[in-house]
């Protein structure tokens, strides 16, 4: 009986884990909540990039993923959430800065750092890519021109599986 | 039958909570071996130090609605430029939580902040050495839709010392920290206006500490036992317009800071932005009068900060830009700030194939304005004892602390081809900002173009180029023998950086800076380093050789200074 049990819990440990999304909240750029395990995009992938203001390298990564993210979303039904960990000096510039640049994504303010925190980053940029059902693929570190082609990479995988 | 029934049963709940079970952390360590070098006046090692070694590992599980986890931390010692409190090996926070959506509960090591952080703020900032978690109870309540209210009880993190009232000494002492917030967002409360054009919300908080009064045995003054600061909020939003302002209130709460005067505290910060796609505009104003709020009152510096006063000027990332650096002043200041974005579309003359990305701001800080006061009959200003001052709230001194005027082009020039330059004018009060008394303001011009050439898919070279210009502190200004500390890195500066990249893994830089515009001639040095970087996924590897000159590291308006040193530096992180 006690072999069974441990039998029956070993399948238990080996059974796919849900989704990777972590259960926190932050607010967009209208003051709405958004709860981060929540995030849905018709099972297609979903890309969570972290950055802010006063972060050169991660302006150069948004600036590049803006120029692909309308090709990328044709191709791959792909969603690229920017989460902005941006403190009270700077809440008030993110708007201006992300319509000043010109930026498409959809716009996250982790303002005391709650989701950074919960996903261990450690310095902006730093990218991570979901599958349809929120478990982690893939995930980067840092910025180097064309670190975006790498990406596409991921996702196109994500994209001919389904 | 009965044991089978009972182990499926087990079964499925073992199961959906080990489904449900997830793991993740990080670490990270950066450790420096120091080196004598005689060039840059390095004759011998502070403290004798040779190695300095900051490090931590964090793991976080979470299940379904609990998360809980833990952060080590060990400074073997630590790094030059960090506080010496920090030395040691230990636990540093842990937490656990329960959130159901309906309530939250945490108990342990909390960070979070209220409003813009005016009356309460704890966060950590690895590259500074902060930590000013509360350790304590947190509960969070929802309501209904577009309501959160929340309560914290606790006692701060002041480096490794002990958290109970009996094994506190003085110098280490903090009272305990109360605070509820409550925030109503009207959007989300009322069905009419879910997808209003217009929007709204409210907040309102109030934080008190409850403290020890005998930790400065000497006062004959009466510290207050209870300090309570109150702040209201207000965000509104029409279509592409955003308003929002914070006011806070606190009560006589003297302290080191302010010299233990009895006046009361205020703070007020606005903003108002305009943004539609392609065009965004920002303007902010602050007043901050006598708002350092601690929970130890004779604490320096950023020690046992209860609250966080944002700085609003523009952060530079480029090393020259980012030389002189304005940190808050909570005394007193008033500020205002302006930023422009704007992106020539694509097709046009000047925004060619790409696109041209423009960017304006403007920032400046000036003092408040102290008129004395009566105190015995006498007329007293900022006397220990007294209610210090009195403060038009409209009025701004002539005293400039701060002032930053740039002008940003970023543009995308070829498929393989993207330039980025800056022209900055600085007005930098050294006097007040870094406490050099005596020591001239820093006036300068500043410039730089960062240039990127994408060699082929993989293969990249980035060029940096500053130039950092003093209007009238260069080679021909005379300095006093005695006064020669003081002008350690002034003057005139030059900088370049040559990095090639390969994607997705490597990248090596040489950089130097030259300080040959310094008045004093043996500080015109050289400052040579090399770098090489790793990055795999979420793991990086960097290793730096050379010399590091004198500056300040500034995250937030919180700074530490770094010492001139010359040596290797080592990080590696990692998260999983």
């Amino acid at each position: 009986m006690t072999l069974l049990l441990m039998a029956l819990m070993v399948t238990g440990l080996h059974a796919q884990s849900k989704s990777d999304l972590p259960n926190v909240t932050l607010k967009d750029l209208n003051g709405k909540n958004v709860n981060i395990a929540k995030l849905t995009n018709n099972g297609k992938p979903i890309v969570l990039t972290f950055w802010a203001t006063w972060c050169g390298p991660c302006i150069k990564e948004h600036n590049a993923l803006n120029d692909v993210y309308a090709d990328w979303q044709d191709e791959t039904g792909v969603k690229i959430y920017a989460v902005s960990i941006d403190d009270s000096r700077s809440t008030a510039k993110v708007k201006p800065t992300v319509e000043g640049k010109g930026w498409d994504f959809e716009i996250l303010l982790d303002v005391n750092s709650d989701l950074k925190r919960a996903m261990n980053v450690s310095n902006p940029p730093h990218t991570f890519l979901f599958d349809g059902n929120g478990k982690l693929v893939y995930q980067h570190t840092g910025y180097i021109e064309g670190g975006e082609d790498e990406l596409y990479e991921e996702i196109l995988k994500l994209a001919k599986k389904k | 039958m009965l044991a089978l029934a009972l182990a499926s049963g087990f079964k499925a709940g073992a199961q959906s909570f080990v489904d449900n079970s997830q793991m993740n952390g990080s670490f990270q360590t950066d450790a420096q071996y120091y080196m004598l070098d005689k060039g840059i006046d390095i004759t011998h090692l502070e403290n004798g130090k040779k190695l300095g070694i900051n490090g931590f590992g964090k793991i976080n599980y979470t299940n379904g609605n609990f998360s809980a986890g833990m952060r080590f931390e060990a400074f073997l010692p630590e790094m030059n430029g960090f506080r010496s409190e920090l030395n040691g090996v230990g636990l540093a926070n842990f937490f656990a939580t329960y959130d159901n959506g309906f309530v939250g509960m945490t108990v342990g090591d909390i960070y979070d902040q209220f409003g813009s952080g005016l009356v309460f703020r704890t966060y950590e900032e690895w590259s500074l050495g902060m930590d000013n978690a509360l350790r304590g109870a947190r509960v969070v309540l929802r309501p209904a839709q577009g309501i959160t209210l929340k309560g914290v009880y606790g006692r701060q993190r002041y480096y490794w010392a002990a958290y109970h009232n009996r094994n506190m000494s003085n110098s280490e002492y903090r009272g305990i920290v109360r605070g509820v917030d409550a925030e109503w967002d009207l959007n989300q409360s009322i069905p009419a206006l879910n997808e209003s054009k217009f929007r709204m919300s409210l907040g309102g908080s109030f934080v008190s500490k409850s403290q020890d009064t005998t930790i400065v045995n000497s006062l004959f003054y009466r510290i207050p036992v209870n300090v309570g600061a109150a702040a209201g909020r207000i965000n509104l939003g029409y279509g592409n317009w955003a308003f929002s302002t914070e006011y806070a209130h606190k009560i006589n709460d003297p302290s080191a800071i302010n010299n233990f005067i009895y006046k009361e505290g205020q703070a007020l910060m606005a903003s108002l932005g305009y943004s539609q796609k392609g065009f965004g505009a920002v303007i902010q104003v602050k007043r901050i009068d006598n708002m350092s709020f601690k929970s130890n009152y004779t604490g320096k510096e950023n020690d046992f900060d209860i609250n966080f006063i944002p700085p609003i000027n523009y952060t530079h990332t480029h090393s020259l830009p980012s030389m002189y650096t304005y940190s808050t002043q909570p005394n007193g200041e008033m500020a205002a700030q302006l930023q422009v974005n704007y992106t020539i579309p694509k097709g046009t003359a000047l925004g060619g194939k790409y696109g041209t990305k423009l960017a304006f701001n403007m920032s400046q800080v000036n003092d408040i304005v102290r008129d004395s006061v009566m105190y015995n009959g006498q007329l007293v200003l900022n006397k220990k004892g007294t209610t210090g001052y009195s403060s038009k709230f409209f009025a701004v001194s002539d005293h400039r602390f701060f002032r930053d005027i740039n002008f940003e082009v970023d543009k995308k020039i070829s498929k393989d081809w993207h330039l980025t330059a800056q022209y900055i004018n600085l007005y930098y009060d050294m006097e007040t900002i870094e406490g050099h008394a005596g020591t001239p303001p820093v006036r300068a011009n500043i410039g730089f173009m960062d240039v990127t050439y994408k060699i082929n898919k993989k293969q990249s070279l980035r060029i940096e180029l500053q130039g950092l210009w003093e209007n009238k502190i260069h080679q021909g200004y005379h300095v006093n023998e005695s006064e020669k500390k003081d002008y350690q890195k002034r003057g005139h500066w030059a900088a370049a950086l040559v990095e090639y990249s390969i994607n997705p893994h490597w990248s090596f830089s040489i950089a130097d800076k030259w300080n040959y515009g310094n008045p004093v001639e043996e500080y015109r040095d050289h400052y040579f380093s090399g770098t090489i970087s790793y990055i795999h996924e979420a793991t990086r590897v960097m290793l730096t050789a050379g010399r590091q000159s004198e500056g300040v590291v500034c995250v937030g308006g919180v700074c530490r200074t770094v010492p001139a040193s010359s040596g290797v530096t080592l990080t590696v992180s990692t998260s999983f």
